[in-house]
């Protein structure tokens, strides 16, 4: 069981402020002020949650800068930044350095000045433009985790997002909202958006309905050696439908409001969730599993 | 399946392609701690296009467009260079190259005419550069995919920029770029030259025209069909291969010298860092 038996005192409406910024590449000290000022707007605003694009205290492309820009979830400058938080709960994104010398891509989620959860990205894209596997240690989970204000709540980051079965493994976790900093880079600009932006617009619409959950992405905008992050934040209601997007290759701390009582209304009218088999679906990966690795 | 079933891969959203190259340019000039750029407008439709754009971005007055007549450049090309600065109010300057040119080739007086092209895209390259630091500007350049992948350019001169908004679009996509960013008729209509001789026109030296090519290019290098495949969809097995060859043996064109590895980080193969690095 999760939390999802709401209790009725729990608040249901819920500000969350998308920070879609251009951080800048391998100055850990600039981006710290940067997220200062985007923290201290959104509290102003009355945001219940802030969320950050993906290595949003580093930039993308920090390739050999990787170790020096890497911290430990404890260091100073990520204290600081939930200090300014306040009661506002915050998703941010750095390069986590474990006690073993690895270094992770990775997302945070902290309310009330305290770390509640880790992502590790366990996909690190390493084809065409990409080559995060050179420089980071893959994440080895996909686990979700409790909110105290916005129930189960599961992160994916940015190519984790494109991975089916990391989708499925929230749908089982039975998350109310999934959040996706990102840091993509426009593909295609033969049609009306940019291509990348379609793709992430379909996942998104895909996730909420299929999830029943609200789907939160913030990706950054900005430029890093030609490439063009486009932004065009989002978030996505469980009935799929976009409740706001944030501009387009523009920087803009977008305020967006969605209401819990939603995530009822919509498994009412269809509990996917409810009817997945999660033990069917067990046994066939389990089958699969023997006929692929004989084990 | 025939490749005319993937005309369309040519086909590009202008205004958004205008958009994100607009705020590129502003972007990597001022990261760099600049707000002026500088350009060889020779009145063709890539410096042009490139001339409107930075104008754009960081206004006409930041703009500095360079005309760097040799004394067989046409009256056409003038002409054109002369519109494009009137239309946009860029600040412009003209510096004839004949002198530089040909007292250097008054050692050389049997140089063949491809030596003569090079030498003037070189030089023009370093009244660039020098112009940059006199007005305080970054060298915007000015070559497009066709020519970066094809190798028609001289490397070191017009291949040589800080920054190249245009580099990812093949020249036929710069003929919509071009009209929706309002670039004059005349320059639309006419036939591609490098101007380096009288009457040449690029078409006629490659061989084979840009519409073409680039319908060729768009599959063979951005959606990697194979040898077998293109030939199935109607290109003629000797112009991919001409072209595969073109993409390949100039490919030293668009990368910097090669290195011979000795330390344990060598610049570009282990000691990696993003241009942008910092800003």
């Amino acid at each position: 069981m999760t939390s999802s038996s709401h209790p009725p005192a729990r608040p249901t409406v819920h500000h969350v402020a998308l920070a879609q910024i251009a951080p800048a590449l391998a100055d850990r000290q600039r981006n710290v002020g940067l997220h200062l000022e985007q923290i201290k707007a959104a509290r102003a605003k009355g945001a219940d949650l802030i969320v950050f694009p993906e290595l949003s205290l580093t930039g993308y492309f920090v390739r050999d800068m990787v170790p020096d820009v890497a911290i430990a979830p404890d260091a100073p400058e990520i204290d600081e930044l939930l200090d300014a938080a306040g009661p506002m709960a915050v998703v941010l994104g750095f390069v986590e350095e474990s006690p073993q010398h690895r270094f992770y891509n990775t997302a945070l989620y902290a309310e009330g000045g305290r770390i509640v959860h880790l992502h590790r990205k366990v996909y690190l894209p390493t084809y065409g433009l990409f080559e995060e596997q050179r420089y980071f240690a893959a994440g080895e989970r996909f686990a979700a985790f409790d909110t105290a204000r916005f129930g189960r709540m599961g992160i994916l980051i940015c190519e984790d997002f494109w991975h089916l079965s990391a989708a499925a493994i929230m749908q089982a976790e039975e998350i109310d909202v999934l959040i996706c900093p990102s840091n993509s880079p426009g593909r295609g600009v033969e049609g009306p958006r940019i291509r990348t932006a379609e793709t992430y617009e379909h996942l998104s619409k895909a996730y909420a309905q299929l999830l029943g959950a609200v789907v939160i992405v913030v990706n950054r905008v900005g430029f890093e050696d030609g490439l063009c992050f486009w932004g065009g934040s989002t978030v996505t209601g469980p009935d799929g439908r976009t409740i706001v997007e944030a501009p387009m290759l523009d920087e803009s701390l977008t305020m967006a409001t969605f209401d819990a009582a939603d995530l009822r209304r919509q498994r009412l009218i269809t509990p996917l969730a409810r009817d997945e088999r999660l033990l069917l679906t067990i046994e066939e990966l389990n089958r699969i599993k023997r006929n692929r690795y004989g084990c | 399946m025939a490749a005319e079933a993937h005309a369309n891969d040519l086909t590009i959203n202008a205004e958004l392609v205008a958009d994100i190259l607009t705020r590129f340019i502003r972007t990597e000039i001022r990261r760099a701690g600049f707000e002026r750029a500088v350009m060889g407008l020779s009145g063709g439709i890539d410096s042009s296009v490139v001339t409107f754009l930075a104008a754009k971005a960081l206004g006409p007055e930041n703009i500095l467009a360079v005309t760097m007549p040799y004394k067989t450049s046409s009256d056409a090309t003038n002409r054109d260079a002369r519109a494009v600065v009137d239309h946009l109010g860029v600040r412009t300057l003209e510096v004839p190259i004949s002198g530089s040119i040909d007292a250097y080739f008054s050692q050389f007086p049997d140089a063949a005419r491809m030596r003569l092209a090079n030498k003037c895209a070189r030089e023009r390259m370093t009244v660039l550069y020098d112009q940059s630091a006199s007005f305080n500007a970054l060298v915007l350049g000015t070559s497009n995919k066709s020519e970066l992948l094809l190798g028609y350019g001289t490397q070191f001169g017009d291949m040589a920029s800080a920054i190249n908004p245009i580099g990812d679009i093949y020249k036929t996509q710069l003929y919509p770029l071009a009209a929706h960013l309002g670039v004059p008729d005349d320059i639309l209509k006419k036939t591609p030259t490098g101007d380096l001789w009288v009457g040449q026109t690029d078409e006629d030296e490659l061989g084979f025209r840009y519409a073409e090519v680039d319908r060729l290019m768009v599959l063979m290098v951005d959606r990697r069909w194979r040898r077998a495949e293109l030939i199935e969809g109607g290109f003629a097995p000797e112009f991919v291969d001409r072209v595969a060859t073109l993409i390949r043996r100039n490919h030293y064109k668009r990368r910097m010298p090669v290195i011979a590895k000795l330390s344990p980080r060598t610049m570009d193969r282990d000691f990696r860092y993003a241009r942008d690095w910092g800003t």
